[in-house]
């Protein structure tokens, strides 16, 4: 085919015939990178590095709203008129310890969803254990269509009192997202690609470390995302099992009706919430697989 | 899933690593026998592929073709047991891989699929890197692998090895997907509707570059599509499957073309197998004739004496590299009051030697003189092809192609009647 179209120098007088000679020549030197293809070519390689996605603005806007938020509070805390019960409450380093209890809580409840739940997803999606994923959701959906509070007091009823038992809640609660995130990811995947996948050797193991996991990472990260700030918001209710937390503030607020306890509390609360939600959004641009923008 | 639990070793016992493989050096094609090959889906009565016997020779380019739905991914994902056979047995070179390890039956052998299935979040480089890393290799072995492989398939490795697959065109991704699946050097590769995807242009090119590359490498290649003409272009022979894929017919492209086994291959040759049979021949094969031709430098007397001869009533002005320039008539020399310069017609459309009988015929069917200068490898002249030629050369070649059938045709019967008897 191409034979042809290569030799159709028409000799229009000796320098011209020259020229498009010299031309065909090339082009059959260069024959192998056929011109059809390069007007389709995609854009330049855009600067895709994990590093280069954390632009300022993803860096600097939240921490900036959360830092002037808690300035204000702490600059009305300042000014602000609290009795004897209110001072209780709030000190002797009360607060701190609160905080960093329920920073304990959602981190351990979210690894424990974590190891939960994508192993789950995982053994949900392979073989002849995929006929029980429906059934699968349907606990997990339970989960979390049980009030959480009620969960809480039936397992406080059932284990006793104490953060274990708070833990426990949490991470029920929690799982939904991340196991569905988990199962939807890697059915995402274009079952042809894996069967390429398997096609060139590579084991069921290796298919899915390496071709599976990275393509549903997007996917397991967002869902990753959601139970964390669940966590943080379902960490407040820990106090009825008494498991500590943030929420010992607020109640403390409500029961002896301080409101500027009950404010310290939630302010502390939200914008802890947002942080580990800013947190995640960083590890979902960092983690993200590269040659995926845009596709997914 | 009928995988076999895998080793996950990635040491590099190459011997061991290598089954059904020559020596050392560039691996070349294996044989491939498929032995009363059948595959039965659980739940479905009928089989999807029902008892296809098959030999395939080393270095053999063999199109699997026929009606979508007709089983013929299935015969061909049965070759690397990505579809485990009911019944049957498979032989590469020889070796029966029926019961071999799975995957490591796979990493010997090469796969490119339609929209070549590159993994989206490696690199060029880390895709093709892809077997040869299971396999073992050093890492400056599979880095001059790699490019190596980009090299073959035609694409610069400095500019694409650390692009995306969605960086890139069509027709490049499916280059890749050809680099990755040749990347271990396999024996055999397989080939699933690779070009299906890809615009008619990037599938001609694609399809000539496979023919090139197949030209260096001489794998055994076993290649489906549902396309005819793309079966006649690329296969040394091809497998034209009817339903459950039975063979219908196992034949060079000319035998099919000419001597259709039944209704069904004549059905899906489709109408034109005589044009079809066109693209077979190249115009070196047949006899190019010849007109009188003089250069420029020649005195104007010797060219009229040339017109007047009487061969013909044209004379070919060639330029000074001896390629075709002008066709000078009878009569134009008057009217162009003896300047050579002005007289005549110049040439402008040329088949070269190459070309095939197809391409010869488009240019005389739109040459308004209904003849075509014919050139050699710089653009000489070499002769020339009209109508006549054509049709004569045609007329040989499909009474040639008539005689090999029914002489085949005879073979086969003795040879049935010689097993009859014994």
């Amino acid at each position: 085919m191409n034979a042809r179209h290569d030799h159709r120098s028409g000799s229009q007088g000796d320098s011209r015939g020259d020229r498009e000679l010299l031309a065909s020549l090339k082009h059959e030197r260069d024959g192998v990178e056929d011109p059809g293809d390069d007007e389709v070519l995609a854009e330049v390689p855009a600067e895709d590095k994990p590093l280069a996605r954390l632009t300022w603005p993803k860096l600097t806007v939240l921490p900036g709203v959360v830092g002037l938020l808690l300035l204000a509070t702490w600059l009305w805390f300042r000014g602000a008129d609290l009795d004897a019960v209110a001072q209780n409450s709030i000190s002797g380093g009360n607060v701190q310890v609160r905080l960093l209890q329920h920073v304990q809580l959602t981190v351990i409840s979210t690894f424990f969803v974590l190891i939960i739940a994508i192993p789950l997803g995982i053994a949900l999606t392979r073989g002849k254990v995929s006929r029980i994923a429906p059934f699968a959701m349907l606990f997990a959906n339970l989960g979390q269509a049980v009030p959480s509070l009620g969960l809480l007091i039936l397992l406080v009823i059932w284990f006793g009192i104490g953060a274990k038992t708070a833990i426990i809640g949490i991470v029920i609660y929690a799982i939904l997202p991340v196991l569905a995130n988990t199962i939807a990811g890697l059915r995402a995947n274009d079952p042809a690609l894996l069967e390429a996948a398997k096609g060139i050797g590579m084991s069921p193991l290796t298919v899915l470390t390496r071709i599976e996991l990275p393509l549903a990472v997007p996917l397991i990260l967002g869902g990753v995302r959601t139970a964390l700030v669940l966590n943080v918001g379902t960490a407040t209710l820990a106090t009825f099992g008494g498991g500590g937390g943030l929420g010992d503030l607020i109640t403390d607020g409500i029961t002896n009706q301080r409101m500027p306890v009950l404010f310290l509390g939630s302010v502390l609360t939200v914008a802890l919430a947002l942080l580990v939600d800013w947190l995640a959004s960083l590890a979902e641009l960092l983690l993200r697989p590269r040659g995926l923008e845009g596709a997914s | 899933m009928p995988d076999t639990p895998s080793t996950t070793t990635e040491s590099g016992d190459s011997a061991q690593e290598q089954p059904f493989r020559g020596g050392d050096g560039r691996t070349t094609g294996a044989t491939i026998r498929l032995e009363s090959l059948s595959k039965t889906y659980p739940g479905s009565t009928e089989p999807a592929v029902d008892n296809v016997s098959l030999e395939i020779e080393a270095g053999e380019t063999v199109i699997f073709v026929g009606p979508s739905g007709g089983g013929k991914t299935t015969l061909l994902k049965m070759i690397n047991r990505l579809i485990e056979p009911t019944s049957g047995r498979i032989k590469i070179n020889g070796e029966d891989v029926t019961d071999m390890d799975a995957v490591k039956l796979r990493r010997n052998v090469g796969y490119a699929i339609q929209q070549s299935g590159l993994f989206p979040h490696m690199t060029v480089a880390q895709n093709i890197a892809t077997v040869p890393k299971m396999l073992g290799w050093k890492k400056a072995r599979i880095k001059a692998r790699v490019e190596e492989m980009l090299d073959l398939v035609g694409l610069e490795p400095a500019e694409f090895q650390q692009r995306y697959p969605r960086q890139l065109s069509g027709g490049q991704q499916q280059r890749v997907g050809v680099a990755r699946a040749l990347a271990a050097d396999p024996p055999v590769l397989l080939m699933d509707e690779p070009f299906g995807a890809v615009d008619p242009i990037t599938r001609d090119h694609l399809q000539d570059e496979l023919i090139r590359l197949q030209h260096e490498l001489r794998k055994t290649i076993v290649f489906v599509t549902h396309d005819f003409d793309e079966a006649i272009k690329i296969g040394d022979r091809i497998v034209v499957l009817r339903e459950q894929s039975h063979i219908a017919q196992f034949d060079t492209p000319e035998a099919i073309l000419t001597n259709p086994a039944d209704d069904f291959v004549s059905g899906f040759v489709g109408a034109g197998a005589a044009l079809k049979r066109l693209n077979l021949t190249r115009v070196r094969d047949v006899n190019v004739g010849e007109v009188p031709v003089a250069t420029f430098d020649q005195p104007l007397r010797s060219i009229f004496s040339l017109l007047d001869s009487g061969q013909g009533n044209e004379v070919l002005l060639l330029d000074k590299h001896r390629r075709p320039y002008k066709w000078l008539r009878r009569g134009d020399l008057m009217r162009a009051k003896g300047s050579l310069a002005r007289a005549g017609t110049p040439v402008n459309d040329t088949v070269t030697r190459d070309a095939t009988l197809r391409d010869a015929l488009e240019a005389v069917l739109t040459d308004n003189a209904g003849r075509v200068a014919v050139t050699g490898r710089r653009g000489e002249y070499t002769g020339v092809v009209d109508m006549t030629t054509l049709m004569n050369s045609v007329h040989e070649l499909l009474d040639e192609d008539r005689m090999e059938a029914i002489e085949h045709q005879h073979q086969l019967e003795e040879q049935a009647a010689e097993e009859g008897s014994s």
